[in-house]
């Protein structure tokens, strides 16, 4: 399944390619992007499995940017 | 600038007035205590403090998740080695410097951001459907294909369909950067994202919001910043070994000089704090991917989509350019091309006599020819039809031609082997096409009174009953106007080499190339010949070369995605070329090719400028910080002014023409 979600206060291009990064290396997900100038994300994972991927997701990104919300 | 921006700049101004105050109060000495510890220190705390306290938060909170080595922690720690050795009003001046230069970074990139995406402003927000005589504003997920919907004048079509009723103007220069509005009417396809200019329209939908056009545009875009260019990713790998090296490097500077050479600690730490400041790649991590952005937005604007920064990179280095013949360089639609008129006949009966011999026939040769004649009558100001009813007696011989009763006359139309059985020795034509020889029996009282056409039954009364000739028609396809210009362009843009396939005749092919300019043609080619050739022209390409293939999308999409650029056309190709292209071009204009290639040009000389100046300074920078020449101040600049110098340099992609 792909999925697009939009991120808000995504300050920094530095920390939007660390997210990507990050986010590539969690179980299950098999794509996914960062686009620091559209301020979204899209996300390719496993179907089964994605609402807990997306909880991952999340808990990654607060890591690097805490101030950066993904509207779910 | 929002809100955030805003209380950025309020405490900048507070912080500035604050150090500004102590500046003066310390040079007017006014206060011993001013710049000695521990008053002086905390005096200066304050501003700094007000102007940076998140920063230290920042750095703080990042730490303990891990993150090291951002651009929070580094310049706390500069700022901090700042205060460690005595220099208060630089640290206070480094961070202020520095906030001033974040804000111009963010309020610059969301001012691009901004930009870019009204460039991409083609949604529409709702669709007026009638319900019960009256209008309601729905949804456009929420329509079905076959509603009604209403479009009011200055609306957004959100929807494609058909025109029902009402007549307007279209502007489609979101979709196609064609300025000249499209006139529609009832009956004429509308697409989704174009503006409806005065008129009020009802149209019937053809297409679910997720199909229409519009969403397709916008996911391509959306997704084109996720195929990234070469130098994207080696900007990336960059950053991430650029800024560890240069904290190593900074704490070795700290700490080797004073233990080797001897010297005070302070001096060090002064330039190793240098080193910090310099060490986040900011400017090109920033910079690089907003060029590729503004590039992509500058393409879609004269209305191509290209889908990556990636074949924007491949275009600037495109060397070879092949074309599908029909319906990319050649309409694809049969024209009389050329008309022979026999000795004596003039233009106007010849193509009168053959439109109404083809009459009855609905092959498309038939058709350009009764579409030459009603044109030439519109021409000349006539009622541009065909009486049919003067027809009877229509025949036809497969493979040779037809012959009708015309007013009672035999007229005669068809190939070399009909004009034999006539007696009639037809005129060798060279011409490239299909060659329609015209015939027919002349009677001496023809009811047409007109002067000039009394010239020709005068000529041809001798030979009454019997058949004569009328004279030749060529038809063939037409090449379409700009083509040539495109190909002439393309060469100008640097292009080596170009190159036409084609499935028809060789004489056919090389017409075309020659009327083009093209350096090499491939005639006579079945759709799975079209792949190996463009292989074979891959493999013959050198180092970075490029090639792209240029189609149509009916029977090349293999090609399309086997080409290092696949381009397509979008208005007249099929859906499935266009997903399979990586360039779009949305009115099937070629000469935007080679614009398009000026734009990929562009894009990149400012990339590789972007990292040239931002290395440059930096690495220029950190030397004369190791050798003590460059102060914090020069840090700085080193890293937040080459950041927004960068940007707005970046910007100038999205200004490409």
């Amino acid at each position: 399944m792909k999925k697009k979600f939009k991120l808000v206060d995504l300050d920094c291009a530095n920390c939007a390619a660390k997210m990507e990064d990050a986010i590539k290396k969690i179980d299950g997900v098999s794509d996914a992007s960062v686009s620091f100038m559209s301020q979204k994300m899209t996300i390719e994972a496993e179907d089964s499995r994605f609402d807990a991927i997306m909880q991952e997701v999340v808990k990654v990104c607060k890591k690097v940017e805490p101030d950066c919300v993904i509207q779910l | 600038m929002n809100k955030k921006q805003k209380r950025m700049l309020y405490r900048i101004l507070a912080a500035f007035a604050l150090f500004f105050a102590l500046e003066l109060g310390e040079k007017a000495g006014a206060a011993e205590w001013i710049g000695e510890f521990p008053w002086g220190f905390l005096m200066f705390l304050v501003p700094y403090l007000l102007v940076g306290w998140d920063i230290v938060y920042k750095a703080v909170r990042n730490i303990s998740h891990g993150q090291v080595f951002d651009e929070n922690f580094l310049m706390t720690l500069a700022t901090i080695g700042a205060f460690g050795v005595g220099e208060y009003a630089e640290a206070v001046a480094v961070m202020l410097f520095y906030q001033v230069g974040e804000l111009f970074q963010s309020y610059a990139v969301n001012r691009s951001r901004q930009s870019i995406s009204d460039l991409m402003d083609i949604c529409p927000e709702y669709v007026n459907i009638e319900e019960d005589g009256e209008l309601k504003q729905v949804d456009p997920d929420e329509v079905s294909v076959g509603s009604l919907i209403v479009i009011k004048a200055g609306e957004r079509i959100p929807l494609d369909g058909v025109v029902v009723s009402g007549e307007s103007m279209v502007d489609t220069s979101a979709l196609t950067g064609e300025s000249v509005p499209r006139r529609v009417a009832p009956g004429s396809e509308v697409i989704s994202g174009c503006v409806n200019g005065g008129g009020l329209l009802q149209v019937r939908t053809i297409k679910e919001f997720e199909d229409s056009t519009v969403a397709k545009i916008l996911e391509l875009v959306e997704n084109a910043s996720s195929k990234k260019a070469k130098v994207e990713n080696f900007i990336t790998r960059f950053a991430r070994y650029y800024t560890p090296v240069v904290v190593i490097g900074a704490v070795l500077l700290a700490v080797l000089p004073p233990l080797l050479v001897g010297g005070g600690w302070g001096e060090w730490i002064q330039r190793a704090c240098t080193f910090l400041v310099i060490s986040c790649p900011c400017a090109l991590v920033i910079s690089v991917p907003l060029s590729f952005f503004g590039g992509v937005g500058a393409a879609s604007r004269i209305g191509v989509l290209v889908k990556g920064s990636n074949y924007l990179e491949a275009l600037s280095e495109l060397d070879t350019i092949v074309f599908d013949k029909t319906g990319t360089l050649t309409k694809g639609e049969f024209k009389v091309s050329a008309k022979f008129p026999a000795e004596g006949i003039r233009e106007e009966a010849l193509l009168r006599y053959a439109a109404y011999a083809e009459s009855y026939s609905n092959h498309p040769i038939a058709a350009s020819i009764r579409e030459a004649y009603t044109g030439y009558l519109e021409h000349a100001g006539q009622a541009a039809l065909l009486d049919t009813s003067r027809v009877s007696d229509a025949k036809e011989i497969s493979g040779e031609g037809v012959w009708v009763q015309l007013d009672g006359r035999t007229v005669y139309a068809g190939n070399e082997m009909l004009m034999k059985r006539l007696g009639i020795v037809a005129p060798p034509c060279d011409r490239i096409g299909t060659v329609v020889y015209v015939a027919g029996e002349c009677e001496a009282e023809d009811t047409n009174t007109r002067k000039e056409e009394h010239a020709d039954k005068e000529k041809t009364k001798k030979q009454q009953g019997q058949a004569v000739f009328f004279g030749t028609l060529v038809i063939s396809d037409t090449i379409k106007e700009e083509a040539p210009e495109a190909i002439q362009r393309l060469k100008e843009a640097g292009v080596r080499r170009t190159v036409m396939l084609t499935g028809d005749r060789r004489a056919v092919g090389e017409a075309v190339a020659k009327e083009l300019g093209l350096d090499e043609v491939h005639a006579e080619l079945l759709p799975a010949d079209k792949v190996s050739k463009v292989e074979t022209l891959l493999g013959q390409e050198a180092g970075k070369q490029k090639l792209a293939f240029v189609g149509d999308g009916i029977n090349d999409a293999p090609v399309l995605t086997r080409a290092d650029i696949g381009i397509a056309m979008g208005s007249m190709g099929s859906d499935a070329a266009i997903e399979a292209a990586d360039v779009v071009l949305m009115d099937d204009d070629t000469e935007k090719i080679a614009r398009v290639i000026r734009i990929a040009r562009k894009t990149m000389a400012i990339v590789r400028q972007n990292i040239v100046f931002a290395l440059g300074v930096k690495f220029l920078v950190l030397i004369l910080g190791a050798l003590g020449y460059a102060n914090m101040w020069a840090a700085v600049f080193a890293d937040v002014g080459v950041s927004v110098i960068a940007i707005l340099n970046a910007m100038r992609t999205l200004r490409s023409h």
